[in-house]
């Protein structure tokens, strides 16, 4: 078997665990956005371009709040500021590549296949290692274009009874599972969480996520120097 | 700006965060600290989604009595911590969720 596919083949094998929660997501995606009033081709269009369940989401509850265009949009800037630090993380491995993988790759670069993908990057130098990526990519590419298709289709029939929409923040939460047990993480968390909430009817032009994410990164920025200080 | 232009840039501005650190970079531009701040990113932003999603009623006022998302979300946590299994963690806080509401 060529080497290029069977590493290709080994990440999507990596990712595939990760994307049984994609699932549920896309579907809860696809059902608000034709809920708030989205045709089913922008519906379709936002995972096609956008291809960010997290960017996408906020998209549709700062849209569905009224918020200002250019709100929604430096907000999906802000949640999006993380893949600033994968690609730095991934830079590294890729480095070496043609302009044309490097546009490719970056299309792909998602949190499922970025953290995978790293792991087995750090662990293998062959030069064709970045098709592991691709794989993993292509997968989550697919998982998430074909829920949110399935989302639109059923909209209608999931009852809202069901509250589903409660699904979304449970799914944030779960991402954030392995930061509950650092201290720093959690007083980030419970910083950024209070002003978003506390600020949701007061903040202008519903800026609130980013107005609470940045308390909570000068949360971080000051207890990392204080803790750093603490060891010198 | 239309619906299609608001995703068309919305689009942009996410790839853009993927692909600008990809190109630009070299190899270990990027000090310590930078990289240890960034790494706090996560955890900035999406509770500014989870905390009012949890704690607001319809209307945008806080509602801590009778919020069945409340109770749902600590035993969601409280999974999560325990099992740090993404799908346990979503799958628990949505069952309790269903228990409160419907019994």
């Amino acid at each position: 078997m060529n080497i290029k596919f069977k590493i290709f083949l080994k990440g999507i094998i990596d990712v595939s665990p990760l994307m049984i929660p994609v699932v549920p997501f896309g579907l809860i995606f696809g059902v608000l956005a034709i809920d708030i009033g989205f045709s089913p081709l922008e519906t379709m269009g936002m995972s096609l371009i956008i291809f960010g369940g997290a960017s996408q989401i906020v998209l549709l509850q700062l849209f569905s709040g009224g918020a200002s265009s250019l709100v929604i949009i430096s907000s999906v800037g802000a949640v999006n500021s993380r893949h600033l630090l994968y690609g730095a993380v991934v830079s590294e491995h890729v480095s070496d590549l043609k302009l044309f993988w490097k546009i490719i790759i970056s299309y792909f670069l998602i949190d499922q296949a970025f953290a995978r993908s790293n792991q087995y990057f750090k662990k293998n130098n062959e030069k064709n290692k970045y098709f592991h990526l691709i794989g993993g990519g292509a997968t989550c590419w697919l998982i998430w274009q074909s829920s949110t298709f399935l989302g639109i289709i059923l909209g209608a029939a999931i009852p809202e009874k069901l509250g589903l929409s409660f699904a979304v923040p449970l799914t944030f939460l779960a991402i954030l599972v392995n930061d509950f047990r650092k201290m720093i993480n959690v007083l980030v968390i419970l910083v950024s969480g209070t002003v978003a909430t506390l600020g949701f009817n007061y903040i202008p032009y519903k800026a609130y996520v980013i107005v609470a994410a940045l308390f909570g990164l000068m949360t971080a920025i000051i207890l990392t120097k204080i803790i750093k200080k603490k060891n010198e | 700006m239309s619906n299609w232009a608001l995703i068309i840039y919305c689009g942009l501005i996410t790839y853009l965060t993927r692909f600008s650190m990809i190109v630009i970079l070299k190899k270990e531009m990027f000090n310590e600290r930078v990289k240890d701040i960034l790494s706090y990113v996560p955890s900035a932003i999406f509770p500014a989604i989870i905390f009012p999603a949890i704690f607001l009623d319809n209307s945008g006022s806080i509602q801590l009595i009778d919020n069945p998302k409340i109770l749902a979300s600590i035993i969601a946590m409280i999974v999560g911590i325990f099992t740090r299994n993404i799908l346990a963690t979503i799958f628990s806080g949505l069952a309790s969720y269903w228990a409160i509401i419907f019994y």
